[in-house]
């Protein structure tokens, strides 16, 4: 939060950005893109949060110590989320524990893991 | 608690500024220790909310065909609707912190933030009765006459899953949603008491935060929860 | 008004009027903003919650008399170790420091009048004091014997015991964490003095903002991770649950994802109080500032990304666990360099044996011997064989208890003066410190033995060959718990009849020695400037003894 007031154009610009972009994930559900559905459902996504963090919470008016919070906290939930998929991602790779060549090629069979 | 005008912070007579409590040494650092007190807060949020979405993602990466069949057991329209409402609330709660910046009559900072609550209630609305109840009397609610579908096959289990964490994440997030409607009433209950002014509005300016995180969340539990695997198939519901 | 070092009172403190005399009766206690009023309460409600934990320790270790169990049936004792960790972690060590010295010394350190909000401190208080009585509650209401750790499928679906009550309380006490850290960061950030740089800050600052970075982050994630395993629990619904689907080791990366980062929030404090002993009592400035400040912050960030490593049995991908292993060792360096600078401080200082002193020498041998054993303990190989064990046992409580209650120990006796005006007793101080020490090792260092020899943990029965080392154990423990007891009666005997102490007893440098004892409720009567790097000791003697 700063002294700096925002414009209400702004905020109506950025609420019509976030309807729009609302739309749009919804209308792209409707249209088969295979994988990158979830792919651009994700991107809409952050693109909106990034306007509400940016211009709603005053982000970009705020120098210093929230900025490093916020992305800090994103960081730490990234660290939660890549390594425990790590884990769960992998663990069937290694089906006969004493055959360390088996958690390389096995992979590439995965109906045999299940 | 003075109710007449505040006299302007000048250097001298910080300390007798009503607002300035007694730990810290001007008006402005106290906005910046509030500021940065509900922003660690919020990260606090990010981790709440992360543990929900962490074990939601990998429940998808390892059953994606469950949580798509359980995804599209959800009614577009309603999720998108309530999008659309919370972003409208978004709105309006800078609005009510804008008037009170600018020094607009405090009928006017009282107007959006009813506006705001209206709009939060709405969302709660949508959700208990058009969403949630309605599950119910389908039996699609884990815990409460969970029923499976013959059509689900082997993936009975990780569909009941999907509608846990549907209903987990979405609950937490109503939670937090009656949290804020509580926070904008008192938010009212100050405006009222002529609180705000262009040189204090800090209480306006936090919760601000705070309604808008919560509006973060939902931003990102729609398509997660909704638009799982597309809508193509189904043909929309 | 100047408070030079070498200064004696010249009026009882009773006289003069300070945060203690201020105001009276319960009313302004329990609804108190003052920051040293807060750590006093907290000071009395984990003393209270540490005999309970303790109670429950010295039962299983009478039960551990036996090999057959002298005492209660299996199920009994699957009670008594889940109540003794769950209370002891997260209703004593968790909040210890950090409550007590964090709360009474953060803002006089930085030359502050109070936290930046001492009403959403004393809110964490009362959160303490409220998950305490669910706990309690859930401790008269049968106990909950899942260990503290609440592993599903068990906690959620198989155990009959008061589960949901401890962890609700464990949830709420959690929140008090989270608010607590919030309020340090917030007051390091934006209340120090003028001239009190990040540089000019004294160590104990850093290791508190270290610590409340994990507070903030850490703590949500147990949180919510309690919060589903209860949903669990409550509507028969699979989370964790692998008949529906579910994986365990979901909870358990969610619950370790906290519980190792609370590790580090058990002990940072403690290594925070041990370099504001160090220098103290050596007389020396310490060795190295930047580099501790640095490393404590570098444990903030490691402490994140090793959890995995409580899981190396568990079934966890063989990839992953080498990641983790990886990541244990070089989440030991910065702790290593910490001690390193600690005994480089002490070469060539002028040492006193006070109490304090006693309690940080004390810290530094136990907590690197635990840390070492930590490093069997990352090595995945070692790891199979000792998981599960004393070991393990003998390692955690080297560290929580050689050091982190040591050091707390140690920062009671140091900040004593300061927080009641009173000196205790040095020849009880040191004759009880010294007790603790080797009551201690007598009740660890035989675990080490029997966790390598192959003893399993949380068992209320084993093999007739271990009895040796399990008496020598509980015989250890006899004489620990008589050493913590020596220091809670000439403490309170003190606060009456000890001798009355000045601003400085110690000759220590730091904004909170420049106050009188004990201090006025605002702390200062001017707000100081700070131009001074901190531990410029002199290299001279300790000028007053108690």
């Amino acid at each position: 939060m700063s002294e700096h007031i925002v414009p209400v154009k702004v905020y109506i610009g950025v609420w019509a950005g976030l309807l729009v972009l609302t739309g749009l994930t919804t209308g792209a559900a409707y249209i088969d893109l295979g994988v990158f559905n979830t792919v651009v459902a994700l991107a809409i996504a952050v693109a909106k949060m990034t306007l509400v963090v940016l211009f709603f919470m005053h982000v970009k008016y705020t120098p210093g110590i929230p900025r490093i919070v916020m992305v800090a906290a994103v960081f730490w939930l990234a660290i939660m989320m890549s390594l425990m998929l790590a884990d769960e991602l992998t663990r069937h790779w290694t089906p006969v524990a004493h055959s360390w060549g088996a958690g390389v090629l096995l992979p590439l069979l995965p109906h045999v893991l299940r | 608690m003075a109710e007449m005008a505040h006299p302007s912070p000048e250097h001298g007579h910080e300390s007798h500024v009503p607002e300035l409590v007694h730990q810290f040494e001007t008006v402005e650092q106290q906005r910046e220790a509030g500021t940065l007190g509900m922003w660690l807060f919020l990260a606090t949020e990010v981790l709440f909310f992360g543990g929900m979405f962490c074990s939601y993602l990998i429940y998808r990466s390892l059953h994606p065909q469950a949580f798509e069949i359980g995804s599209h057991l959800l009614e577009v329209k309603f999720g998108a609707t309530n999008t659309a409402v919370l972003i409208c609330s978004s709105l309006s709660m800078a609005m009510a912190i804008y008037s009170a910046q600018t020094g607009k009559s405090k009928k006017t900072v009282i107007l959006f933030l009813v506006i705001t609550i209206l709009l939060g209630l709405a969302f709660i609305g949508v959700k208990l009765y058009f969403e949630w109840y309605h599950d119910y009397l389908e039996h699609i609610v884990p815990g409460f006459g969970f029923q499976y579908r013959p059509e689900w096959g082997a993936n009975g289990p990780m569909v009941q899953m999907f509608m846990v964490f549907y209903f987990t994440m979405t609950g937490v997030h109503a939670l937090h949603m009656v949290v804020g409607v509580g926070i904008l009433t008192a938010l009212i209950i100050m405006a009222a008491r002529d609180r705000f002014s262009p040189q204090y509005y800090a209480p306006l300016d936090i919760s601000g935060l705070y309604w808008h995180f919560v509006d973060i969340i939902w931003i990102f539990l729609f398509p997660l929860l909704y638009l799982v695997g597309g809508r193509y198939m189904s043909g929309g519901r | 008004m100047s408070t030079a070092v070498a200064e004696l009172p010249t009026a009882p403190s009773e006289s003069r009027v300070n945060y203690l005399n201020a105001s009276y009766g319960i009313k302004s206690w329990l609804l108190t903003t003052d920051h040293k009023r807060i750590a006093l309460l907290y000071l009395v409600s984990i003393t209270f919650m540490f005999v309970v934990g303790g109670v429950a320790a010295t039962l299983m270790r009478i039960q551990l008399i036996e090999p057959t169990g002298a005492i209660v049936e299996p199920e009994v004792y699957n009670k008594l170790f889940s109540i003794h960790g769950i209370v002891m972690v997260f209703f004593f060590l968790v909040p210890s420091i950090p409550a007590v010295m964090g709360n009474f010394l953060i803002p006089m350190m930085i030359g502050a009048r109070d936290v930046a909000f001492p009403k959403l401190n004393l809110l964490s208080w009362y959160l303490y004091i409220t998950g305490s009585l669910c706990m309690l509650y859930a401790i008269a209401a049968g106990g909950v014997d899942t260990g503290w750790t609440f592993y599903p499928p068990y906690s959620s679906t198989y155990s009959h015991t008061h589960v949901i009550a401890a962890v609700t309380g464990v949830f709420i006490a959690g929140f008090s964490s989270i608010l607590t850290g919030l309020n340090f960061i917030v007051t390091i950030h934006k209340m120090r003095a003028p001239g009190m740089t990040w540089f000019r800050m004294p160590l104990f600052l850093w290791s508190m903002y270290a610590t409340s970075v994990i507070f903030i982050l850490g703590t949500p994630v147990i949180a919510i991770t309690l919060f589903l395993m209860a949903l669990e629990r409550l509507f028969h619904v699979g989370i964790f649950d692998p008949a529906v689907g579910g994986d365990p080791l979901l909870f358990q990366h969610l619950f370790w994802f906290y519980s190792h980062p609370a590790v580090y929030i058990m002990i940072l404090p403690g290594m925070g109080v041990i370099s504001e002993l160090i220098p103290c009592f050596a007389r020396k400035k310490i060795f190295g500032y930047k580099i501790v400040a640095y490393s404590s912050m570098a444990i903030a960030v490691l402490s994140f990304l090793v959890w995995g490593h409580h899981m190396f049995v568990t079934g966890q991908s063989i990839y992953t666990g080498l990641i983790f292993s990886v990541l244990s060792f070089a989440v030991a360096i910065p702790s290593a360099i910490k001690v390193f600078n600690w005994t480089a401080t002490l070469y060539k200082g002028s040492i006193s044996y006070n109490a304090p002193m006693l309690y940080a020498l004390g810290f530094i041998g136990l907590f690197t011997m635990g840390g070492l054993t930590g490093l069997f303990l990352a090595s995945l190989a070692t790891d199979v064989h000792l998981n599960g064990t004393y070991f393990i046992v003998a390692h955690f409580h080297y560290i929580m208890v050689g050091g982190a209650v040591m050091a707390y120990l140690g920062g009671i006796h140091y900040w004593w003066p300061k927080i009641t005006g009173r000196l205790y007793p040095d020849a009880w101080a040191r004759f009880a410190a010294l007790i603790i020490f080797v009551g201690f090792n007598l009740t660890f260092f035989p675990q080490f033995m029997l966790g390598y020899l192959g003893m399993p943990r949380r068992y209320a029965v084993y093999p007739p060959e271990f009895q040796v080392l399990n008496v020598m154990s509980s015989a250890g423990a006899t004489i620990l718990g008589v050493g913590y007891v020596i220091p809670l009666i000439y403490l309170i005997w003190s606060i009456k009849y000890g001798p009355i102490a000045g601003p400085n007893p110690w000759g220590a440098t730091g904004l909170e020695w420049q106050t009188p004892s004990p201090p006025p409720t605002e702390n200062f009567e001017e707000m100081p400037v700070v131009t001074e790097e901190p531990y410029n000791y002199p290299g001279t003697e300790v000028p007053v003894r108690g």
